[in-house]
C-alpha cells in the first residue's frame, strides 16, 4: 500500500507537470481532503444505526442462526474462525446486503464482521488471512442488480435498460469466484503474520475497544 | 419478472433485517434500547477510524483525476485497445472503477450521453460499471476501521481480481452485443 499511495501521487505531479494542470492537481488536495470528511460524516450516521440494530441482532443470537446456515461454506473459506463466533453470521450479512445492492448495510455490517475478525487477530497491525479473504468477497463487488447503471441507462432513454442486467450478473459472479482462488492461492505464497513485537501496540488497541 | 422478484427483495430487505432484530431481541429480553445506543456509540467510534485513511486515499485519487493522467493513458494505449476491439473512451473507466464511484459513473453517464444508450461503448461500459467495486476506498474503510496497517495479500487479491473483472466484462460485451 505504502508504494501504491507514493505513486498514485507520483504519477499525480508528474502527469500534472507535463499537461500544465498543476493548479487543479494541488486544488483536488483540498477538494479531496474536504470530501473525505463529508463521506465520514456521512458514513458516521449509517455505521451508528446499522451498528446499533446489529448489537441487538447479535446480542438476541440471530446472527447466530444467520451463521449456522452459512457454516459448511464458512468454514472452508474462513478456517482460522471458529465456528461460533459471531464474524461468521456477520460475514453473511455482509454478503446478502452486498448482493442486493444494499451498500449502506453491507459497509457497517461488513466493519462489524471485521472487528470480530480483529479480535481474534494475532497480530492488531496486519490483517489476517481470514481479513484478506473478507476483503476480497468484498472488493469484487457481487451485486444482483446493478440499480444506478440501469437508472443511469433509462434516464438516457435506453430502449431496454435491463438487457445489461444478466452479462453484468455473469462478469460479477465470475469476478466473485476468481477473486475467491486468488486470495486463496495468494494466502499459500504470502509470508505469514508475523506475531506482534511490541507489547505498547496491543494495549492501545484495548483501550480502544 | 425476475427483476421484479429482486426489486421487491431489495426495497424489503432492509426492514425486514431491521424487524427481526427487534422482534428477536424483544422476544429474548435483550434491552432494545440501550443495546442499540451501546451499538451507535460503537458505530461513531468506528467512523472516526476510518477518517485518515479516508483522507489519504480520496485525495490522492483526486490528484491523479485532476492531474490530466487518465487522458495522458488514453493517448498511450489507444494502439492496443484498438487491437482487442476495446474503444478507448472505456479505457478511463477501466483505471477509475476500482478508485473512485462516483467519478466511475459520471464518466460513464458521460459516456452514455455522448454514444446513446444503445451503442457499443456504452453497453460495454455498463457491464463494467455495473459489476464494479472501488477496491481502494472498501481496503481503506475496512482495514481503517480496525487499525490495520498492513495489508498483506489483500491488495493484490483485490487489484487482481479488478482486473479478472475488466477482461470477462469485455469477453462478455463482445459475445453478447458486438
Amino acid at each position: 500500500m505504502n508504494y501504491i499511495w507514493f505513486f498514485i501521487i507520483l504519477i499525480s505531479v508528474i502527469s500534472a507537470a507535463y499537461t500544465g494542470k498543476i493548479d487543479e492537481t494541488v486544488n483536488a488536495i483540498w477538494i479531496g481532503a474536504q470530501k473525505s470528511i463529508e463521506i465520514s460524516l456521512y458514513l458516521a450516521g449509517i455505521m451508528a444505526f446499522w451498528l446499533g440494530i446489529m448489537k441487538i441482532a447479535e446480542k438476541s443470537g440471530l446472527v447466530d442462526i444467520v451463521a449456522k446456515l452459512i457454516t459448511p461454506f464458512a468454514k472452508k473459506l474462513f478456517p482460522d474462525v471458529p465456528k461460533d463466533n459471531p464474524a461468521i453470521g456477520n460475514i453473511a450479512l455482509n454478503l446478502s446486503a452486498n448482493a442486493f445492492g444494499l451498500s449502506n448495510a453491507a459497509t457497517p455490517i461488513g466493519i462489524k464482521a471485521m472487528e470480530d475478525l480483529q479480535k481474534i487477530n494475532k497480530n492488531k497491525k496486519t490483517a489476517s488471512n481470514a481479513m484478506c479473504t473478507l476483503l476480497a468477497m468484498n472488493t469484487a463487488g457481487f451485486q444482483i442488480i446493478p440499480a444506478t447503471v440501469i437508472a443511469v441507462l433509462a434516464a438516457c432513454g435506453s430502449k431496454n435498460p435491463t438487457e445489461i442486467v444478466l452479462p453484468t450478473l455473469i462478469v460479477t459472479t465470475i469476478t466473485f469466484i476468481f477473486a475467491i482462488i486468488i486470495v486463496k492461492v495468494l494466502e499459500k505464497i504470502t509470508p505469514a503474520q508475523l506475531p506482534e513485537k511490541i507489547n505498547n501496540s496491543e494495549k492501545e488497541e484495548v483501550q480502544n475497544d | 419478472m425476475i427483476r421484479n422478484c429482486i426489486d421487491i427483495m431489495s426495497s424489503w430487505l432492509i426492514p425486514l433485517i431491521i424487524m427481526v432484530s427487534l422482534i428477536f431481541g424483544i422476544t429474548k429480553k435483550v434491552p432494545v434500547y440501550e443495546t442499540f445506543i451501546d451499538g451507535a456509540k460503537d458505530g461513531l467510534k468506528v467512523a472516526i477510524n476510518i477518517v485518515p485513511y479516508l483522507i489519504a486515499i480520496i485525495t490522492a485519487i483526486s490528484m491523479l483525476r485532476a492531474s490530466g493522467a487518465i487522458e495522458l493513458a488514453q493517448k498511450a494505449f489507444s494502439e492496443v485497445l484498438n487491437t482487442f476491439n476495446i474503444p478507448v473512451d472505456v479505457l478511463p473507466v477501466m483505471i477509475v472503477r476500482s478508485l473512485s464511484g462516483s467519478a466511475v459513473l459520471g464518466i460513464f453517464s458521460d459516456i452514455a450521453h455522448q454514444f446513446g444508450p444503445d451503442s457499443y461503448v456504452t453497453k460495454l461500459t455498463a457491464v463494467m460499471v455495473g459489476s464494479s467495486e472501488t477496491t481502494f476506498y472498501v481496503l481503506a474503510v475496512y482495514f481503517g476501521a480496525v487499525g490495520i496497517k498492513k495489508f498483506r495479500h489483500a491488495l493484490l487479491a483485490g487489484i487482481l481480481a479488478d482486473i479478472v473483472g475488466i477482461i470477462t466484462a469485455i469477453v462478455i460485451a463482445n459475445i453478447l452485443f458486438l
